[in-house]
């Protein structure tokens, strides 16, 4: 019997060299004359381990990593297609503590199938959602939801089976639901793995929206920088339709739900929800208005739901085991699970799926086990290029939506970018606020005109011109971008300008801490 | 058949395909600069015509996105990453190197015409910083000396 050999597919593994270890381990095994099946898996996020290589054994999956090609041959040498000893051993994947002490539902799958195997996925727990979903009615969908607590999980965390009962309610021929995959920000990847790894359960929790509100169509709304992702949802699209889980007639329900992956062009407004649906519609992605809001009045001026990967990918999960079961999980107003993306200067980077609680210095220590470098941790951004720097006095901050927002920072979507001691906070403040100018759609004045003057005095402060004047300058032009602009880009961008000012004002040549203030 | 001809038949074919979805305009400009590598300036009073905008409404979406281009890239397109995460992580570094490497700055295309050079922000490949792309293919925990060994690798192919 041919022997069960996974190397991730996963674009971060294949960064690593993962297809390449791949082919070599094919080829090794032709040369020996042994049968094996190779799978690609999706990654189980333990990054610094990749390529991560699974042996199916009589002792469960067994692991080796990191796998290079001149590794492989030594592997076959000591048999490690049966488990055999090998310095890259890792031992059963399972029992890895990283992995073990994680809460997977989202990512229940992830790493352990094939994800584009529709018979993996109904072989692990795949589509009970649905069928579950299929037998209630539109308002008892809606109810698992929100008891579920889910809130949205691309940063601005408001209540899922909310959004959803609006729409439900607002009366319409047509209605559509969106999904951003459009994850822009740095230190974020977890939208990207579910896509890359387990592509189904996004189809699944889609279709299920639509029946929880009565649309019969899903755009799903990718940045065009995940070219893996496209193919996988693609794929998993095409498979979907075929076996009736997507078409006029799911599974013989006589409800329909069509679904069809529109690419993005780079503009990182285009993660913002009105933004998207401009460009969904084929225009320049310019925020719009609010109100009316999406669910009443959404693409193409109908009611639409706009959620995030992660968010819809946690409805299958609801659905199947009960809004309760999901709402178990997590602390005070912040339920369920939040997968965590440790990133940057960090030893152990990679996905950390928790209940909601834990806080950043266990995370970035305990999981992370300090920065890559070895130098003391200086800053760690949470929340991308819209997410405030967080000094140590800080790290025991529970991740959980309120208690960093009383901090002034934003857990968003959870990513986690960690500085070592050599980080310029200086330089990345100019950085974000350049990041801004790039990126503003140019609709409201405090973002466009601001960004560009806010890059211009930072750039006089780092070059010691007048600095107690223009510190004030800055924070008064923050004052303007925090109030005065339309949506999130400009309206957040202070946060990571003036925590980096305000927590390590001496990168930024103050050393009168009043003029900090 | 002219250069020019089978541009003009390219960029018809991709609209007659599409031009009927809801929203077609940014899948017609993905499918020519699929086709061609960039989005010429001649085809927008096409792009125009067969979905019934302005000439300037067109222009006005290709020239939102950072992704559209108007005119021919390099054979292969280097993206660096300059976001945090490849920052934390020496992308800076990084960036002068290839910058010096190549011999040209962002939005520039090497003389031989066989790199162009983009910035990029974020890969998703954030775990494996600092990452760039050349083509489709993605790298992670990039080096001076590793890229240097992508780029030779990648010149012996072309």
């Amino acid at each position: 019997m041919s022997i069960t050999v996974y190397v991730p597919c996963d674009s971060s593994a294949v960064s690593l060299g993962a297809d390449r270890v791949a082919a070599a381990i094919l080829l090794e095994a032709q040369k020996r004359n042994i049968s094996i099946n190779l799978i690609r898996n999706g990654s189980r996020g333990l990054y610094w381990l990749e390529p991560l290589v699974e042996v199916v054994t009589d002792a469960g999956r067994i692991a080796y990593g990191p796998v290079q090609v001149s590794d492989v041959s030594a592997l076959f040498e000591a048999d490690f297609l049966h488990g055999g000893a090998h310095t890259l051993a890792l031992g059963a994947i399972e029992e890895l503590d990283y992995l073990k002490k994680q809460q997977r539902l989202t990512f229940a799958r992830i790493g352990k199938t094939d994800p584009i195997s529709l018979d993996d996925y109904l072989a692990n727990d795949g589509y009970r959602g649905l069928n579950n979903a299929l037998k209630q009615s539109h308002a008892d969908i809606v109810k698992a939801v929100t008891d579920s607590g889910l809130r949205g999980r691309g940063g601005a965390a408001f209540p899922t089976g909310i959004k959803w009962n609006t729409v439900l309610n607002t009366a319409s021929e047509q209605k559509y639901i969106i999904c951003n995959a459009d994850e822009g920000d740095s230190g974020t990847f977890s939208d990207r793995m579910v896509m890359e790894g387990d592509p189904f359960v996004l189809v699944e929790g889609m279709t299920i929206a639509g029946l929880a509100v009565g649309a019969n169509q899903g755009y799903i709304y990718l940045r065009v920088e995940y070219p893996h992702a496209h193919i996988a949802l693609n794929a998993a699209i095409e498979k979907a339709y075929a076996a009736g889980y997507l078409g006029n007639d799911i599974q013989g329900s006589g409800k329909a739900f069509h679904l069809e992956v529109r690419l993005g062009a780079g503009a990182y407004i285009c993660g913002e929800e009105t933004s998207l649906m401009e460009s969904l519609e084929g225009k320049r992605g310019l925020v719009r208005f609010k109100p009316p809001l999406p669910a009443i009045s959404g693409l193409f001026g109908q009611p639409t739901v706009v959620n995030n990967v992660i968010s819809l990918a946690s409805v299958p999960i609801i659905l199947d085991k009960g809004g309760d079961y999901y709402r178990d999980f997590g602390m005070g107003r912040s339920r369920g699970t939040l997968p965590l993306q440790l990133a940057g200067n960090i030893k152990q980077a990679g996905l950390v799926e928790l209940a909601f609680g834990l806080t950043l210095r266990e995370l970035i220590y305990d999981f992370g086990g300090g920065s890559a470098t070895g130098r003391p941790i200086k800053a760690v951004q949470v929340g991308g290029p819209l997410g405030a720097y967080l000094p140590e006095s800080q790290f025991d901050t529970p991740l959980d939506y309120e208690a960093f927002a009383a901090n002034w920072t934003v857990l968003g979507h959870g990513g986690v970018v960690v500085f070592d001691d050599t980080a310029d906070m200086a330089a990345l403040a100019r950085y974000n606020m350049e990041f801004c100018a790039i990126e503003s759609c140019g609709k409201c004045t405090p973002c466009r005109i601001g960004s560009t003057r806010g890059t211009e005095v930072i750039d006089e402060i780092i070059s010691g011109h007048e600095i107690s004047k223009n510190i004030p300058l800055l924070r008064d032009l923050c004052n303007t971008l925090l109030n005065g602009s339309l949506c999130a880009l400009g309206g957040m961008t202070p946060y990571p300008v003036l925590s980096a000012l305000n927590h390590f004002p001496e990168d930024f040549g103050v050393t009168d801490t009043t003029n900090a203030t | 058949m002219t250069e020019s001809t089978s541009i003009q038949e390219t960029v018809q074919a991709v609209i007659t395909t599409l031009k009927d979805k809801p929203g077609a305009l940014l899948p017609i400009l993905h499918g020519i600069q699929d086709a061609l590598g960039y989005i010429p300036a001649d085809s927008v009073p096409a792009i125009a015509q067969g979905l019934h905008l302005s000439r300037a409404e067109v222009h006005g979406v290709i020239s939102f996105y950072h992704y559209f281009r108007d005119t021919p890239p390099g054979k292969q397109t280097v993206h660096i990453c300059r976001a945090e995460s490849c920052q934390a992580m020496g992308g800076k570094q990084l960036e002068q190197h290839v910058k010096d490497q190549l011999g040209i700055d962002y939005h520039e295309t090497t003389a031989d015409g066989q790199f162009s050079l983009e910035p990029v922000y974020c890969l998703g490949n954030c775990a494996c910083s600092p990452a760039i792309q050349i083509g489709d293919d993605i790298y992670g925990k990039v080096s001076a000396q590793s890229f240097d060994a992508i780029i030779n690798e990648k010149k012996e192919l072309a």
